[in-house]
């Protein structure tokens, strides 16, 4: 068993307006791998995601409670650096949300939010995350051309660059794919294949299909509860809850 | 490197915060100021003098009673003009124009709304008043009726822009639904849209209603300035005079402190408590319909 | 029977549309109408003489600059406040402000302070400006009245293009270590000018056209020559072609037609300005 980067300690989580909530959750997150969160909508799983980076704090949430450790430190102290924290944990969402700038100015976005302002810095960044993200090869001539102008697949690849480009150490994946054609999902699983090998990814999968393909470890939601947690081999194969199994085998959801 | 995002953010916040109250501090100080020049008229004027017929102030008559009736003969005027007028258009644009006939006129409407109202008072002096002296054969043409006339027309491009908005925004099933169970294009218009439409045509009419109340310079132009009683129904073919245009005309002659000078900033008081009523009562109107489009969202 | 009513249903709907195609021709007309003939008729009175020199002759004759001038600087006076102050409200109540009562007083007094009658500024001008804080008659207090005028439009104007810029470049900015600040200023700000240049024009073209809040806080009714610091009092065109048309006898027509003609063009210039930002906006916008 892998390192632990995150823990996650009796979570629970409720929206002012009543809505998507968690109860009581305990999961442990392994460094360099592949961690998949699935089940049906409005199981939680994007409300965690959200926790772990803080972004939920743009939400008005009624109460939380609990901890989630990174590196040993709990990140839902009131004291917590968020500005830091956003750095060391990246998130790419559903949809491909370029800002309204060139690609580089995409890239560099969050480094010049720190601060950075060293040229060459800024450069090796971009040339770096994009070889990270596999889109090197096709945008590597037309840095200064308006980002919108990018394919959805080569959009989202570019937000997976961008994250990537702050140096973080968790990279947070909302259905990355859900929008995409085939073979761009399949240059996007690509590339976090590889990246596992120095980042810890957190997906939430757009289908059980890639649940299965994509998942070192998986965690299964459903309304709000974590119903099992295993590793992926296992938990596709061989579910030991009944609602798991019902689930992944297409029963339900 | 940014050092301290933290205190240039608390800063920021703070600065933007104020500025975010600004709205509320100008009312308050409005009401103040005008309180603080206004009240000293009524310990000045008893108030059974206020409320007569007879505004002379160099004889220290100060009845505003033909002011106050001078403003509304010529408001309800204009509003009898802007409502049919002004819906009229709105739904000529929004249902019956094509689309391209609508894109030009729409703001060539909103463009009217753009002319200050001295450039329309001057008109007013020059062609509407000649033409109403002549055509209705008045005395003169300086009355209720051109100061009615510009006010119309000041508060049409507002009651056109708002009433439109609100009809285009009806959803276009309503249209097809009634249509499809054999309404006329009339009927659909006056027994589906309209009604659908309803509170934000209210809105428009409110609004279009607040700038006639409180305008100026046009009516000080054109209707003569005569602070006579406008009581019977040949009132609107005679000169008035209103309270916007008193305030104007006399408050540059009179000395400062003085009970005209006094009674000048009560009518003003007057004038902001009515926009008050007017403006509260229109925005609960948005404030409801707006609730209501929330809840049919969620 | 049925065909009868039938065909009175057409007729009904015949007659409503004609009316409702008529009250729209009488609206539109005359507007064109009016515009037509304030050209034709000022037009003669334009030349470079007229909008160069001091007026003479008790304003009978020669041009027209200080009226011009002066609307010139009180129109940059009133930018000067209204346009900071607004926007910073602006962004208060698009990217701060939470839904809760004192949100909602202000939006009231917004409303509010749009709705007064411009004579009521010019009263409240008059005590505050003019003679509480002692600025005297001058380009400051004038100025100062019509930017509190002008602030609800620029307020009103700037929210909405800061709200229409998409919530998904905010969750991003911040997701990428952005401070609220730092969004706003890198992204929503950038974004949103068009919008928020569009709504300033359209509150200081209405500040320009604007006579009764400066005719006891500001305006000169015949000064030939120009104001020389802020603290002087200044012709306007607006309250000049009040005084020509109404104060002064046998005032030669074309003048008058002349400076109406120069003030509409003044204030719908800023117009054609402000729709012009707005269109080339629309067509550059990437989302």
């Amino acid at each position: 068993m892998a390192a632990i980067k995150i823990i996650v300690q009796n979570l629970s989580l409720q929206y002012s307006d009543g809505t998507e909530s968690l109860r009581d959750i305990n999961l442990d997150i392994p460094a360099n791998n592949i961690t998949v969160l699935f089940g049906p909508a409005g199981g939680g799983k994007s409300s965690l995601l959200r926790c772990l980076n803080r972004l939920n704090d743009l939400t008005e949430v009624q109460t939380i409670t609990g901890k989630i450790l990174l590196d040993g430190e709990n990140i839902l102290d009131p004291k917590t650096d968020v500005i830091a924290l956003r750095r060391r944990v990246g998130m790419v969402f559903a949809r491909p949300v370029v800002l309204p700038m060139s690609i580089r100015q995409n890239l560099t976005y969050g480094l010049e939010l720190a601060g950075e302002k060293h040229k060459s810095k800024l450069e090796e960044a971009v040339e770096r995350s994009l070889k990270l993200a596999a889109l090197w090869e096709e945008v590597k001539d037309r840095l200064e051309e308006a980002a919108v102008a990018l394919s959805g697949g080569q959009q989202q690849r570019l937000c997976l660059a961008r994250v990537l480009a702050n140096q973080p150490e968790v990279i947070l994946l909302d259905e990355p794919t859900s929008g995409l054609d085939p073979i761009s999902t399949g240059k996007v699983e690509a590339a976090l294949q590889e990246l596992k090998k120095n980042y810890t990814i957190i997906l939430v999968p757009h289908s059980v299909q890639q649940a299965a393909r994509t998942a070192d470890f998986a965690a299964f939601f459903l309304q709000g509860e974590l119903v099992e947690a295993a590793e992926g081999k296992e938990i596709f194969t061989h579910p030991k809850e009944k609602r798991t199994e019902d689930y992944v085998e297409g029963r339900f959801g | 490197m940014d050092k301290s995002p933290n205190w240039r953010e608390t800063f920021v916040t703070a600065i933007v915060k104020t500025c975010g109250y600004s709205a509320v501090v100008f009312v308050i100080l409005i009401f103040f100021f005008l309180l603080r020049q206004g009240l000293p008229a009524l310990f000045e004027v008893k108030l059974g003098d206020l409320f007569t017929t007879r505004w002379y102030p160099i004889e220290n008559h100060f009845g505003i009673l033909p002011l106050l009736t001078g403003s509304l003969v010529v408001t309800v005027g204009a509003m009898l003009i802007a409502i049919p007028f002004g819906i009229g258009t709105a739904v000529f644009l929004a249902e019956i124009a094509p689309r391209w006939m609508r894109e030009i006129l729409k703001p060539l409407v909103e463009l009217l709304g753009g002319i200050p109202s001295v450039v329309l008072g001057f008109l007013g002096i020059l062609l509407l008043s000649p033409f109403l002296r002549v055509f209705l054969n008045l005395p003169t043409g300086l009355t209720a009726l051109a100061g009615a006339l510009l006010l119309g027309a000041i508060a049409i491009p507002t009651t056109v822009s708002i009433a439109e908005d609100a009809l285009d925004s009806v959803p276009q099933g309503y249209r097809e639904g009634a249509l499809a169970l054999g309404a006329t294009k009339w009927q659909t218009i006056w027994r589906v849209t309209l009604p659908a439409a309803r509170s934000g045509v209210l809105t428009a009419l409110m609004l279009g209603v607040g700038r006639t109340i409180g305008e100026t310079m046009a009516v000080m132009m054109v209707t003569g300035n005569a602070p006579v009683m406008a009581i019977k129904l040949t009132s609107i073919l005679s000169p008035v005079r209103t309270m916007t245009a008193t305030i104007a005309a006399e408050m540059g002659e009179v000395a400062n402190g003085s009970t005209h000078y006094h009674v000048l900033f009560l009518i003003g008081l007057i004038l902001f408590l009515i926009s008050l009523a007017v403006n509260i009562t229109a925005s609960s109107v948005i404030f409801k319909s707006r609730k209501r489009a929330e809840r049919v969202l969620s | 029977m049925k065909r009868r009513f039938k065909a009175d249903r057409f007729l009904v709907q015949r007659m409503g549309i004609s009316l409702i195609a008529l009250a729209a021709i009488l609206t539109v007309v005359p507007i064109i109408g009016l515009f037509g003939y304030i050209i034709a008729k000022g037009a003669p009175a334009i030349s470079w003489e007229f909008l160069t020199t001091m007026p003479s002759n008790g304003m009978r004759a020669g041009g027209i600059l200080p009226a011009i001038v002066g609307t010139f600087y009180l129109t940059l006076g009133t930018a000067v406040l209204s346009v900071p102050l607004g926007i910073a409200a602006a962004i208060y109540l698009a990217e701060y402000a939470k839904e809760n009562w004192v949100t909602r007083l202000i939006r009231i007094a917004i409303i509010n302070l749009a709705g007064i009658p411009s004579v009521v500024y010019g009263l409240f001008g008059l005590g505050l400006f003019v003679l509480f804080l002692k600025f005297g008659t001058s380009i400051l207090s004038a100025s100062l009245t019509l930017s509190i005028m002008t602030l609800p439009v620029i307020i009103s104007a700037a929210e909405e293009a800061l709200r229409a810029v998409p919530q998904s470049f905010r969750t991003v900015s911040i997701s990428l270590g952005g401070t609220r600040w730092q969004t706003i200023r890198k992204i929503i700000l950038p974004q949103a000018l068009p919008g928020i240049m569009t709504g300033v024009i359209l509150g200081l073209e209405r500040a320009a056209g604007e006579t009764a809040p400066i005719l006891f806080t500001g305006a000169a009714f015949f000064l030939p020559r120009l104001p020389g610091s802020p603290l002087d009092a200044t012709m306007a065109l607006p309250y000049h072609l009040f005084v020509i048309s109404t104060q002064v006898p046998e005032m030669p027509i074309q003048i008058q037609y002349g400076t109406a003609l120069v003030l509409i063009v003044f204030v719908l210039g800023m117009n054609l300005i402000a729709t012009f930002i707005r269109s080339r906006a629309r067509a550059k916008r990437q989302w």
